[in-house]
């Protein structure tokens, strides 16, 4: 199956008014009733306002996502579909996965005895029978598009081109964090909607992944190193015995016993 | 009877077994009703005081064990023999706590076992976890030795001998990966962490500022054996430890400026920022006091002047690993201060570390006994201090 995405117009949103995308959300995972200003256990997708606009968040399905390269037990995981996906039955509550998150998306039940990690799944199994995410198929106007990745991105491109006045000149999500599956389309810069500045176009997995394949090159210098000093400790103090020895052997020569023996 | 309640009510047992008591009704609460009841996490910073201090400090301070086993042992410089028993201790009690923190700290600590199972080779915390488990093992193995002299088992201290240098070497390796791991947990976040503290060389960053908390620890240690075990660590010793301290401060502060200059973040430490003052507190503690401690004669050679001076370096690490935690990420974590009950129960971890560390002292050969304080004039100590310098 070819990866899937979202398409978000922040121009095209009606904002909480509407909010069918939110109330589908809850209904389709289980969630409690309720309007929420930021992602949390109880809301997977929310609507912020900004500068007269409405945003709304979820997660972005990274193409490199940075929880599922940090999970050390891959309680998360990306499908062919694109979507990123949690295990609770693997997940050890480390909630590495949040620090580490870009978008600040993954929530934890924080009081829970056995908490789980939280966040939008992008309908995984829905989307795996062929049908569309729940906020898509309920969205009245353009503003959530659901479809294959590449199509939406071509869909977003032109969308930009047809009316340049109207947008931002680029698409956020192409290169962001290396990629995205979730784009927005917006009228003011992505800042004011409260996305992060400094975001890298490569994709963060790929720095600590560099680190950590450096280690055999540790493990061999750390080898080399102790072992050639161990060799030489040991070297200089059989030569020390040595010289002791034979200080010893002339002082026997010279004075005929009385001098004690070298252990 | 009466002199029995005088021990009783002496303050350290007392305040540790209060803090205890707190901490274990805090844990009782928090294993109940969550995290959230008892902490001031929240989704915006998921990790916060037992992070920075349990886990990341606690790694660090135990960096002594294996600088002083591989120093003693494979690089030879016997001089330190006295003490690298005392340094295996604490690391073990380190790495011991580290893991204590964990139960504490993850939100699902029955599952701790996954990460042997569970593997995510494009983690650096799986690679972590891996370290923590063999170092570990090593440490145990390490401090095997004292238990066997104790109870006398002599075969079983041959086979020690024979297998302690490359047990000693495997550890030494271990223990490196483990410390620049710690770093390199953070290197997956350009865009979240402050440009003070993010770096593309945080393993190396992490790695040589551990070698200067493990050698402060040591003579904060022996400071403390002195006050509460009645040891002396003579003075010497101690003054050869402090020469590797600064050497090692000395070249973590080369790095860590150098990487700030090189990034173009070091104006950012000038900047009236929320950040700043904690950012300075941390050099202050950490490079500037010590400093002029360690590089005036009179203090450098006085214990008290070594005490203050690792000290300082203690706090500076740790002020430097909590920075990393919760300062760095104050633009995003809403300004995040850990709750009390998160102070209690680090608090407690420390207080346990320690009454630990003296029941093991009291009852295994861990401090030489062939080595009473000699009995030396302040003039020849002062010969012994200048002679240790030139070396």
């Amino acid at each position: 199956m070819s990866p899937k995405g979202l398409l978000i117009d922040v121009t095209a949103c009606l904002g909480p008014s509407c909010g069918k995308c939110v109330v589908v959300c809850k209904r389709e995972n289980n969630l409690p009733d309720g309007i929420e200003e930021k992602l949390s256990f109880r809301s997977f997708t929310v609507l912020q306002k900004r500068d007269g606009l409405f945003v709304r968040k979820l997660c972005m399905h990274c193409e490199h996502p940075s929880c599922v390269a940090v999970c050390p037990v891959g309680a998360l995981s990306k499908r062919e579909t694109g979507a990123v996906v949690y295990d609770a039955g693997k997940c050890m509550g480390c909630r590495y996965c949040m620090v580490a998150c870009p978008f600040e998306v993954p929530t934890f039940e924080w009081n829970d005895w056995n908490p789980r990690i939280r966040k939008c799944i992008l309908c995984a199994d829905r989307i795996e029978k062929g049908l569309v995410t729940a906020c898509a198929e309920a969205c009245p106007t353009e503003a959530t598009l659901f479809g294959d990745r590449q199509t939406l991105i071509t869909i977003a491109e032109s969308r930009i081109r047809k009316n340049a006045e109207k947008y931002q000149p680029r698409m956020f999500g192409l290169f962001e964090a290396g990629g995205t599956s979730v784009f927005y389309l917006s009228a003011v810069p992505f800042e004011i909607l409260g996305f992060p500045k400094r975001l890298t176009e490569e994709a963060p997995p790929e720095l600590p992944w560099h680190i950590l394949q450096q280690v055999p090159t540790v493990v061999l210098m750390g080898a080399f190193i102790l072992g050639g000093s161990y060799w030489l400790y040991r070297r200089r103090e059989e030569v020390a015995k040595l010289e002791a020895q034979m200080k010893d052997e002339k002082g026997h020569a010279g004075t005929k016993g009385g001098a004690s023996h070298v252990e | 009877m009466l002199n029995r309640f005088k021990g009783l009510l002496k303050p350290w047992p007392v305040i540790t077994a209060v803090v205890v008591g707190m901490a274990v009704a805090i844990a009782i609460q928090r294993y109940i009703h969550g995290l959230g009841s008892v902490t001031n996490l929240s989704d915006s910073s998921a990790w916060g005081l037992w992070i920075g201090m349990d886990v990341l400090s606690g790694i660090a301070l135990a960096a002594g064990g294996f600088i002083m086993a591989s120093s003693v042992y494979v690089f030879g410089l016997k001089k330190f023999k006295p003490i690298v028993r005392m340094s295996i201790l604490t690391a073990f009690m380190g790495y011991l706590f580290f893991v204590a923190g964990l139960l504490v700290e993850l939100g699902r600590p029955w599952n701790i076992w996954h990460c042997i199972v569970y593997w995510n080779v494009h983690s650096p915390l799986f690679w972590k976890a891996w370290c923590v488990m063999v170092y570990s093992t090593v440490l145990v193995l390490e401090f095997s030795q004292v238990i066997f002299e104790k109870f006398g088992w002599k075969r079983l201290e041959d086979i020690f001998h024979r297998v302690s240098v490359p047990l000693i070497v495997v550890g030494a390796i271990v223990a490196t990966l483990d410390q620049s791991l710690v770093g390199t947990l953070f290197t997956v976040m350009p865009s979240k962490l402050d440009a003070l503290w993010y770096s593309p060389i945080l393993p190396v960053l992490f790695f040589s500022s551990c070698i200067a908390a493990g050698l402060a620890m040591i003579i904060f240690e022996s400071a403390l054996s002195k006050r509460f075990l009645n040891h002396e660590t003579p003075l010497p010793l101690l003054v050869s430890v402090s020469k590797g301290l600064t050497i090692a401060l000395g070249i973590f502060a080369i790095l860590r400026f150098a990487d700030l200059a090189t990034r173009g973040a070091l104006p950012l430490a000038f900047t009236s920022r929320y950040e700043t003052p904690f950012f300075w507190l941390e050099i202050v503690l950490f490079f500037i006091l010590p400093f002029i401690l360690l590089i005036n004669k009179k203090t450098r050679t006085s214990p008290r002047g070594l005490f203050f001076a690792s000290l300082s370096v203690v706090f500076g690490l740790l002020m430097h690993r909590l920075n990393v935690v919760t300062t760095g990420f104050a633009q995003v974590n809403a300004g995040y201060s850990p709750s009390w009950q998160e102070f209690v129960i680090s608090t407690a971890f420390v207080m346990v570390g320690f009454v630990l560390v003296g029941m093991v002292v009291r009852y295994l050969p861990v401090i030489p006994e062939e080595a009473p304080a000699p009995a030396v004039s302040d003039e020849e100590a002062e010969e012994y201090v200048r002679v240790a310098w030139s070396v």
